[in-house]
């Protein structure tokens, strides 16, 4: 691999050629601000937050899109530099809502986040402000295009991680807009609600419904785990509060799907606390099922099984082991009934 | 009566409007009519540059012109000057300076300075006909590249004249085209820009609906050039004109074997097509147009990659506007030395420009590179309309600068004038006198960039709006002191970080007018005056109570019935202030001048 | 899994996911990737975006089939006969891999002479398929730099399915399309944990790791590690079971996190067959289908709840991570499974999962090198012979797993219950994007989303029918009843009623036919004949 020697701030550093000169920054932990970047989506060079001056160049160029060069200078912090991103934050700021208080996103919000570090005060432009419908209409996504700062970063998810291209940038200018053709709402376009678009927001324009009013980022912890639905096995971080889960979230390291997920593993989670789970064993007495207590539970199979083994034989008991249950579940289910019971009746369901 | 004459009337789209195309009918009867058909003929041409006195047309071969000329005027003419031989004199025009009607074309001072290459047949030929163009040497430059030169060899002669882009930013051709040779791919394309959307220009638009095929020529060198097999035109669905010329143009070049495949048995292929946008001012950006061409929304994107390296379709792409692609033919028929004798050093051949605003003599002039915006203005031009006096000139639509009197001097070259904080750009001229106020001129202009930001990038989106919010709070008074600086810290972040040039040159009226009209901002912001007594907001009429005749002539005609006094009791005419809303009817009005504004 | 394992010697998917974006053709048959496997689907949209071919074949125009460059609507049935179809073409065209014919396969030239018969007329009448479309499949297939072929339970759940699979491997074989980076034969596995049911031997005839119960040393091995004495003889497939117990011959059945009222064909056999038992035990997280019939139901626990490992389609075995505790008096699974062991005389004593893992580790060699620590946040894709392999991203490289690629010749076979006068609609189940199997109901936003069975039906059987969008039919078979909403769509063809098996409303399998795959005992879901009837 060829390296390239470039100063930053002062810095001298090499990085493998091909690198942006946000990638090198960022190696280097030097800290340069981004909205319309992620790393699993094609970079669009649209917020210009991330310029830096370097020798030669004629403006100030985006980091992200621009290649480093052999001995190429770099500046990411001097007057001029800060000067454009606070400018631009300003921009931003001006035609946005500043209800950060009751926001779902604050505290995770990276608008907020730099507006904070550049002390912008959205005073200076006081002017027009959108006024656009809240989408509300479908269970998982909720979308305010008000807060939109048109970054383009969930049309790339929905195009690049989906396939599926529903979002786009409608209307021209200050009025330019992103959502499904024809303003319509989610739930009325082609949307497979995989919340792609959800988890590259970096505002709170898209969040999930079902987390709203239920806790802060720094209230919540994430929990890495493997989705109980389909055989793909994507990884997701469940979040926490209190002891119960509100929510899921991508994992950018999920091996399997990065942040891609769909619609069941996102938003199906809340079948954890479904009306319908069984909290307490039941029993048969008379013909109905009524709540019993572990060990009577227990003590009744273990006597009924033992009897049956005792009159009928081994193979005269069978179970279905289970295709939604971990690895070592069915590994001490089956040595249950090989080494316990003494047969191989065993099976599951979907043995294709 | 002259044997073989012939009327060359201009049908180009601002003639049209004027009702040029009744008269080629009405001309064609007449001439038949009198039995002139064997000597006389009637062409309708393309533009021929002199909008403001149209419908034009011109007689050949003595090279007469007739301006404003209508349906009625057609028999005088045939009668007069056909069969006598005698001029219609009122249908001459009147030399600006002498008020002498003058006939000869070559005597008249709009075209007297002007040296025409790239519209050397606009006005002059039937563009619908491709044996027209070729009767003026027209193809000759593809066949002299074909039979005489490699690729390399015409690459190099486009290299040597010293042709720059005239799409606005000046890149020199050659080496751009050369960028997209070298990239080794299995197709090429090109691309001729038609996206011409700066309020004022129009020489694409002439060039295209009066010489298409000088177009056609152009990219088929260019092609050769680069080894590309496949061309769009791409070009706005508002030139409806310019649209069916080309059509008709490039079904004759494939008639005449100057398109398709295996081009005059030399086993060069080419293919041209004409795409038709929407219009969107974005679409210019070469990709943004290449966008819309792959039925994107137009939108730029960052370079690199350049089109050279991946353009169209992800292939290697040269794109040049029209009157770039216009020169070529003629820098290969007459060799890049005659091509380089126009000019000045850095910026070679010569340069169309749209006069228009309140000048004189409105219409496309095309000049060397080097002429003075004076001899422009003034000499071709005519000078400011109504005897006023000269402000500035707006060079380059709303990418480009204000330019002031001091800088009249200037000799126009795409180095100069983006020193001077303006630039070529497409070459539209809008010249201001004093009553044009240069608050109001950035903000309209802003208005546009505003309302044609594609919405990508961040500075471009919300700055151009925010930079008009301010300037129509100063146009109407309620500008703050720190507005300026706000303005131009604003002005300059979005020129340094916007993506593309639309964003990027948003600022420049702003910028070009903070630079030499700064006084006129201040004097709307601290002393809530318009110098130019052009923004209503921060007029102000009063009556001068010694010249009143007390007629009640502005009272009566006041929309708003602001106006109150009684020449009974004697009362004084007085205007309400509170209630007037500047619409200077009762200054229109008064025979005695006693109404005056401030 | 049989099928692969006769003509490869490994059941599982041979590929990785992330091999997908980079493959160059996908051919794709009886999967409907983008509904059933959706991350998957999304994959299969990345290579397309990178210029792949896409090869579909179903009866339905499912959305990857509107992203196709040939989508082959086949009769349901005739799967065979349009791979045999498909490599008669490719063989007159001498489009197939000689080379690796002979280096890594065998029986090939019987495979040559049984499909030397399916030329693309005769395929194209059975199939229904344009003979055009079969050449340019077979030429995209062939040709092709990398292909991979991906099926699911539209080739498995026939009564011919084990043949379906073995006639894919045919063809994969055949083109070498096998053994290399993005090439292979990927079934993608239905629920999240088959793969690792079936790792963990949860089958009637091996322990863990495909381990042969029949096999002496591989029984002396667990009986000297378990320390009881371990019976030889293959156990009951899930369908003997309902068979045996209305026989009296099954007395007990212990039912762990299945619903198969409601999943297995035929559910009224197995109703009949659940309620001839002496003693049903259902543990379950809700109350089930299936549970509403038991004598005890034990309260197991969710994902969220537990800690253990999950094994994915494509081998990957990756943590589950306990988030919250069982919610009200449940316990996890394993927890129930160790205390009623210990009650029957057998303590389980473990102190975790992760020490049910090193024994499992310890007995089962392509889980050797496996540990909770390792397995950490990326996972390990089996096998894993050792602590420091890093685990297998495709199989079969340079060597089938059984040595040489086994061609086996297989001939078309009829689906068992075809439509007929009574029954004139071929009806064919799959699944929806928004669902998965009968728990997802359970959600209430998913629930929300899409709150019921919407049978598809094509708009001129609709017609002929005088059917209204969203009208409420009866649909029933030779084996029962049910009633369900219709969508009239193109997506089926004429003859066809679909419909999904995730509404206890409409429980879709009372009609689904109990006839078996001769070797995996697979239910024919895919096919069988019902009638429609208008209900005003």
């Amino acid at each position: 691999m060829e390296w390239l020697t470039i100063t930053i701030d002062g810095r001298e550093v090499s990085v493998p050629k091909g690198t942006t000169v946000l990638d090198a920054c960022r190696m280097n932990n030097i800290p340069i601000p981004t909205l319309c970047h992620a790393p699993e989506l094609t970079s669009a060079g649209a917020c210009r937050l991330c310029v830096v001056q370097i020798e030669g160049m004629r403006n100030l160029p985006p980091s992200c899109v621009t290649q480093a060069a052999q001995g190429m200078k770099v500046e990411t912090q001097n007057p001029k530099v800060r000067n454009a991103r606070k400018t631009i934050l300003e921009l931003l700021v001006a035609n946005h809502p500043l209800d950060c208080m009751t926001c779902q996103k604050m505290g995770d919000c990276s608008l907020a986040e730099y507006a904070y570090e550049y002390g912008v005060t959205g005073e200076i432009y006081q002017g027009e402000k959108r006024n656009l419908p809240i989408d509300n209409g479908n269970p998982f996504i909720l979308r305010d295009p008000n807060k939109c700062i048109t970054c383009g970063k969930c049309i790339k998810a929905c195009s690049e991680i989906q396939g599926k291209s529903i979002l786009d940038f409608s209307f021209r200018g200050f009025d330019t807009q992103v959502g499904p053709a024809f303003n319509l709402p989610y739930n009325e376009s082609d949307c497979d609600f995989c919340g792609s678009c959800v988890s590259v927001c970096p505002v709170g324009a898209l969040v999930e419904k079902q987390m709203v009013g239920k806790g802060r980022p720094w209230e919540v912890s994430k929990v890495q785990t493997t989705c109980p639905f389909c055989g793909v096995g994507c990884n997701f971080d469940l979040n926490v509060k209190d002891g119960k889960v509100i929510g899921v979230t991508s994992n950018p390291n999920a091996p399997v799907n990065g942040k891609a997920l769909c619609v069941k593993g996102r938003f199906g989670m809340d079948m954890i606390y479904s009306e319908n789970r069984v909290t307490t064993p039941l029993i048969r007495k008379d013909g109905v099922l009524v709540p019993a207590d572990w060990d009577e539970a227990l003590d009744l199979i273990a006597t009924k099984l033992g009897e049956i083994k005792k009159t009928y034989g081994p193979n005269s008991i069978a179970a279905l082991s289970s295709a939604h249950c971990t690895n070592e579940e069915n590994y001490l289910m089956q040595k249950f009934m090989r080494a316990v019971i003494g047969t191989n009746n065993i099976d599951h369901c979907a043995r294709t | 009566m002259a044997e073989n004459q012939r009327i060359l009337v201009c049908a180009g789209t601002g003639c049209a409007s004027s009702g040029a195309l009744p008269i080629i009918d009405i001309l064609k009867e007449e001439i038949k009519r009198q039995g002139l058909e064997g000597t006389v003929s009637v062409v309708g041409t393309g533009c021929q540059g002199f909008c403001e006195k149209g419908p034009t047309l011109v007689i050949e071969p003595q090279h007469i012109l007739y301006t404003r000329v209508t349906a009625e005027d057609v028999a005088e003419i045939v009668a007069q000057d056909i069969i006598k031989g005698e001029r219609v004199e009122r249908l001459l025009l009147l030399d600006q300076e002498t008020q002498k009607p003058v006939s000869l074309l070559s005597d008249i001072r709009f075209f007297a300075k002007q040296h025409r290459i790239v519209l050397q047949n606009c006005g002059v030929i039937d563009p619908k006909k491709i044996e027209d163009y070729t009767a003026r040497d027209g193809y000759q430059g593809i066949q002299k590249a074909l039979k005489e030169m490699s690729p390399e060899e015409v690459l190099e002669e486009v290299k040597k004249s010293g042709l720059r882009g005239r799409g606005g930013a000046g890149f020199p051709t050659g080496m751009k085209w050369g960028f997209c040779r070298q990239t080794p791919s299995d197709k090429k394309y090109i691309i001729c820009n038609a996206d011409e959307g700066d309020p004022g220009a129009f020489m694409d638009r002439s060039v295209l609906e009066g010489d298409p095929h000088s177009v056609i020529e152009g990219m088929l060198i260019g092609a050769y050039a680069i080894g590309a097999d496949e061309g769009y035109v791409y070009c706005r669905a508002e030139y409806p004109l310019a649209i069916k010329h080309l059509e008709i143009a490039i079904k004759q070049a494939q008639e005449a074997g100057y398109l398709g495949d295996n081009i005059l048995g030399s086993g060069f292929n080419f293919h041209l097509k004409v795409f038709a946008g929407a219009g969107a001012f974005v679409c210019g950006e070469e990709t943004a147009l290449m966008a819309s061409i792959e039925g994107k929304r137009g939108m730029p994107r960052v370079r690199p990659p350049f089109p050279a390296v991946s353009g169209l379709w992800g292939k290697p792409t040269n794109i040049n506007n029209v009157e770039t692609w216009s020169n070529i033919p003629h820098i290969l028929r007459n060799g890049a030395e005659w091509y380089g004798q126009f000019g000045t050093e850095k910026s070679k051949g010569t340069k169309i420009f749209a006069l228009t605003g309140k000048v004189n003599n409105t219409g496309l002039v095309e000049v060397p590179m080097g002429t003075t915006l004076r001899e422009i203005i003034f000499d071709i031009g005519g000078g400011i309309q109504n005897g006023k006096a000269f402000k500035a000139v707006q060079i380059g639509g709303p990418s480009g600068g204000c330019l002031p009197e001091s800088m009249l001097d200037l000799a126009v070259d795409y180095d100069t004038l983006t020193q001077a904080g303006a630039m070529v750009g497409s070459g539209g001229l809008v010249i201001m006198d004093e009553t044009t106020c240069m608050v109001d001129i950035a903000r309209y202009f802003l208005n546009f960039s505003k309302k044609e930001s594609c919405g990508k990038c961040t500075p471009c989106r919300e700055g151009t709006t925010r930079m008009y919010e301010i300037l129509d709070r100063i146009t109407k008074g309620e500008g703050k002191e720190e507005d300026l600086d706000t303005l131009e810290n604003l002005a300059l972040t979005i020129k340094e970080t916007s993506l593309c040039g639309l964003g990027q040159f948003a600022p420049s009226p702003i910028l070009a007018t903070l630079k030499y009209f700064r006084h006129e901002y201040e004097a709307h912001i601290r002393d809530h005056k318009c110098p130019a007594h052009n923004c209503t907001a921060l007029l102000s009429y009063t009556i001068d109570v010694e010249k009143c005749k007390m007629c009640s002539l502005c009272a009566k005609n006041c929309p708003v019935n602001c106006i109150t006094g009684d020449k009974k009791t004697n009362t004084p005419y007085v205007i309400n202030e509170d209630a007037c809303i500047k619409c200077g009817t009762c200054l229109e009005k008064c025979k005695f001048g006693a109404v005056s504004r401030a | 899994m049989a099928g692969l394992a006769t003509s490869f010697g490994s059941g599982a998917m041979t590929n990785s996911i992330n091999e997908i974006p980079d493959t160059k053709v996908m051919f794709v048959i009886g999967s409907n990737a983008t509904e059933a496997h959706p991350v998957i689907g999304t994959k299969m949209k990345q290579a397309l975006a990178k210029g792949a071919k896409l090869i579909v074949v179903d009866p339905r125009y499912i959305d990857l089939a509107e992203r196709s460059d040939v989508w082959l609507r086949l009769r349901p049935g005739t799967d065979i006969a349009l791979i045999n179809g498909i490599m008669n073409i490719i063989i007159a065209n001498g489009w197939e891999d000689r080379a690796f014919i002979e280096a890594r396969t065998e029986g090939y030239e019987k495979v040559k002479e049984t499909v030397q018969k399916y030329t693309p007329e005769v395929v194209s009448q059975v199939t229904g398929v344009p003979v055009e479309q079969l050449i340019e499949a077979a030429r995209i297939y062939a040709t092709a730099e990398t292909a991979q072929i991906f099926y699911t339970l539209g080739i498995t759940e026939h009564t011919c399915g084990t043949d379906n699979v073995m006639s894919l491997a045919n063809l994969a074989m055949l083109t070498g399309n096998i053994g290399k980076e993005s090439s292979g034969v990927n079934p993608m596995r239905g629920q999240n944990n088959v793969q690792g049911a079936c790792d963990m031997g949860a089958l009637p005839d091996v322990y863990p790791g495909y381990q042969k119960v029949a096999n002496p040393e591989v029984q002396a091995k667990f009986e000297a590690a378990w320390g009881v004495p371990l019976d030889p003889n293959p156990g009951f497939m899930i369908p003997d079971m309902f068979e045996a117990a209305v026989s009296k011959d099954l007395r007990a059945l212990y039912v762990l996190g299945e619903d198969p009222v409601i999943t297995d064909a035929d559910a009224n056999h197995v109703r009949k067959g659940l309620k001839a038992l002496d003693f049903l035990v259902v543990q379950e997280i809700f109350l089930s289908e299936t549970a509403k019939l038991a004598d005890v139901v034990l309260p197991g626990a969710s994902y969220a709840e537990k800690t253990g490992t999950f094994s994915n389609t494509e081998r990957r075995v990756q943590m589950v991570n306990q988030a919250i505790k069982p919610i009200g008096n449940a316990k996890t699974d394993g927890e129930i499974i160790c205390e009623l062991a210990t009650r029957m005389g057998y303590p389980f004593e473990y102190q975790s999962s992760e020490e049910v893992m090193q024994e499992i580790a310890k007995l089962t060699p392509i889980f050797a090198g496996i540990t909770h620590q390792r397995l950490g946040t990326q996972g390990l894709q089996w096998p894993v012979p050792h602590a420091e392999h890093p685990g297998t991203k495709f199989l079969h490289e340079g060597k089938f797993n059984r040595g040489l690629g086994q061609f086996v010749a297989i001939d078309n076979q009829l689906p068992a219950e075809l439509p007929d006068e009574k029954y004139p609609f071929l009806l064919s189940t799959g699944r929806k994007l928004s669902h998965y199997n009968v728990f997802t109901q359970h959600s209430p936003s998913l629930e929300n989303y899409s709150p019921e069975e919407l049978a598809e039906i094509n708009p001129s059987d609709a017609k002929r029918l005088k059917l209204q969008e969203g009208e409420v039919v009866q649909v029933s078979s030779r084996r029962g009843e049910l009633k369900t909403k219709v969508k009239i769509t193109e997506r089926v063809p004429v003859g066809m009623l679909f419909m999904t098996l995730h509404y206890f409303d409409s429980p879709t399998n009372v009609l689904t036919n109990g006839a078996l795959d001769k070797v995996t005992k697979t239910y024919e879901y895919k096919v069988c004949g019902v009638q429609i009837s208008k209900l005003s």
